[in-house]
């Protein structure tokens, strides 16, 4: 199994982070793993992606232009990479973030409400988590409960008091994803 | 087996040197590397008592380098393309002096200042000169993480094993991303030194003097003769490449550093559609791997070279099959990276279609 990802938003949202706990993930897991950022000038305050390969194989190209899913955090994420999912894939987006929702009928749409979820748990900055959490229970790519394990590594020990937070908004998330 | 890690380039090849022994580090901050000086200052003088040192300028830096390299110890710096054209001079006289010593340069989009983003136009720097004389680096183009780590063993080997400076050639995205690496063990820093090192004069022994400056024509002369004798040499034991799927092939994608990987996933999609494509990837681009082109090209209907940059790479690849078969090229530059579908599409332009641009 392989799943070519892209997590995208703005700069400040957590979309590198996103992808790095699920790199972390795969490895942990022992699965082979690519963790890719933009990090040119959109760092500062435009769009930010980074995009995530995990594989049960051999990662050729680390650069690719097509996905088989897409999470987009705000509206110029949609816009710019709806077309780029592959028939077949899917795309995750934050419903209260986004006007203009993905309109193609060949691949997977789920809309979670992530921003409100997140006010609701009294903290937006687990807004990725929240929406890392859809697209583990859509993908089943790695096992749930490497996450909290994966998130222990990519924080600071100082922030490992944030981890069952940040696993709560996970656990909504994944409750916006019935198969 | 060492340890398992998920690490970026930058950090990667920082941790290897520090596991290679590296006696000193001497470096000037630059995006996309600026990571290498900021992990070494946080982990390596604890860990080993290695020197780090921001230089003033890299110009600094690559004197200093000329120093310490001349007393013998293992020595690295790195820096990105606009730094690398400032380091020129000095790497002309290390070569010049025959000194080891180990460079990274994490290439961004030039020329000028240019852009942060990855990018491959420093080829020809580096493996035609880059600074004044006959000169060659020893050039090593990793194309993953873990590549980024056993380069900077293998270059310190390189370089001592042949008094010769080393360039690991890589690129932005190579830095920034993160793979899974597996670490060698940590080596001990050198106790011993080669005995033309300035160490201090031994009573009896002669004093070690190091220069790349000889008055005399004949002498020079003899100098030059001795380095190119020395490039022979590396030409004949030192060449490095990967081949896939050349066996049956009728075409050939080709490229170095990140690039070559892009090519292979280019070629798995190209052979979905019957085409018969292989690959091929220099790891040393010097020395470079003339002889596979050469025995290959009979078999095949053309090259597609893969480059970010103006194309560079594809001269070295054009005289390593000398007219044997077609070579033709695809790139992007500034800072751009060519995906997967654009190779493909290109090379059923060029090849299948029979179109010119």
């Amino acid at each position: 199994m392989t799943q070519e990802a892209i997590f995208a938003g703005f700069g400040g949202q957590g979309v590198l982070s996103m992808g790095m706990i699920l790199a972390y993930s795969g490895m942990l897991e022992n699965k082979e793993v690519c963790w890719m950022p933009s990090y040119g000038p959109e760092m500062r305050g435009g769009t930010a992606n980074a995009i995530t390969i995990v594989s049960d194989d051999y990662i050729s190209s680390p650069i690719i232009s097509r996905f088989d899913s897409v999470i987009a955090l705000n509206q110029p994420s949609v816009d710019k990479f709806e077309s780029r999912v592959k028939p077949g894939g899917m795309i995750i987006y934050d419903s209260t973030n986004i006007l203009t929702p993905p309109t193609r009928t060949d691949i997977t749409i789920y809309n979670v409400p992530g921003s409100e979820e997140a006010v609701k748990l009294k903290n937006i900055k687990v807004l990725n988590m929240l929406m890392l959490g859809a697209f583990v229970r859509a993908t089943k790519i790695v096992k749930e409960e490497t996450i909290t394990e994966a998130l222990k590594q990519v924080l600071p020990e100082r922030y490992h008091k944030l981890v069952p937070l940040n696993m709560e908004a996970f656990n909504v998330g994944t409750s916006f994803v019935t198969n | 087996m060492g340890d398992l890690k998920l690490m970026k380039g930058n950090e990667a090849l920082s941790e290897a040197m520090i596991r290679a022994g590296c006696d000193a580090y001497f470096g000037y901050p630059i995006t996309p590397q600026s990571e290498v000086l900021e992990y070494l200052a946080r982990e390596a003088s604890a860990r080993t008592g290695m020197v780090v040192l921001q230089a003033e300028s890299e110009v600094a830096a690559i004197n200093m380098i000329y120093g310490a390299a001349g007393a013998g110890r293992r020595v690295m710096t790195t820096s990105s393309s606009p730094g690398i054209s400032l380091m020129q001079e000095g790497l002309s006289y290390i070569a010049s002096a025959e000194l080891p010593c180990l460079l990274a340069n994490v290439v961004r989009g030039g020329p000028g200042l240019g852009t942060i983003q990855p990018s491959q136009a420093d080829y020809f720097q580096s493996v035609k000169g880059g600074g004044h004389g006959d000169y060659k680096l020893i050039v090593l183009a990793p194309s993953s993480v873990q590549e980024m780590v056993d380069f900077v063993k293998l270059g310190f080997e390189l370089g001592e094993k042949y008094r010769n400076p080393v360039m690991i050639l890589t690129d932005g995205a190579i830095g920034q991303m993160m793979e899974k690496v597996v670490l060698f063990e940590q080596m001990p820093r050198k106790t011993e030194f080669p005995d033309w090192a300035t160490t201090g004069k031994k009573p009896g022994k002669d004093r070690n003097y190091i220069t790349s400056l000889h008055i005399q024509s004949e002498k020079m002369e003899e100098i030059n003769l001795r380095l190119q004798a020395k490039y022979k040499e590396i030409e004949k034991n030192e060449i490095r490449y990967q081949t896939v799927n050349l066996e049956d092939a009728e075409y050939v994608f080709t490229g170095f550093g990140l690039v070559a990987r892009i090519c292979i996933k280019a070629m798995e999609m190209a052979r979905a559609k019957g085409y018969k494509v292989g690959v091929i990837r220099p790891i040393t681009v010097f020395p470079f791997p003339t002889q596979v082109y050469a025995d290959v090209a009979p078999q095949l209907k053309g090259i597609l070279d893969v480059e970010m940059n103006a194309g560079q790479m594809v001269e070295d690849v054009r005289l390593s099959v000398n007219g044997a078969t077609k070579v033709e090229f695809y790139g992007r530059m500034g800072g751009m990276i060519p995906s997967p579908e654009e190779i493909l599409e290109n090379f059923e332009r060029i090849y299948i279609k029979g179109e010119t641009k």
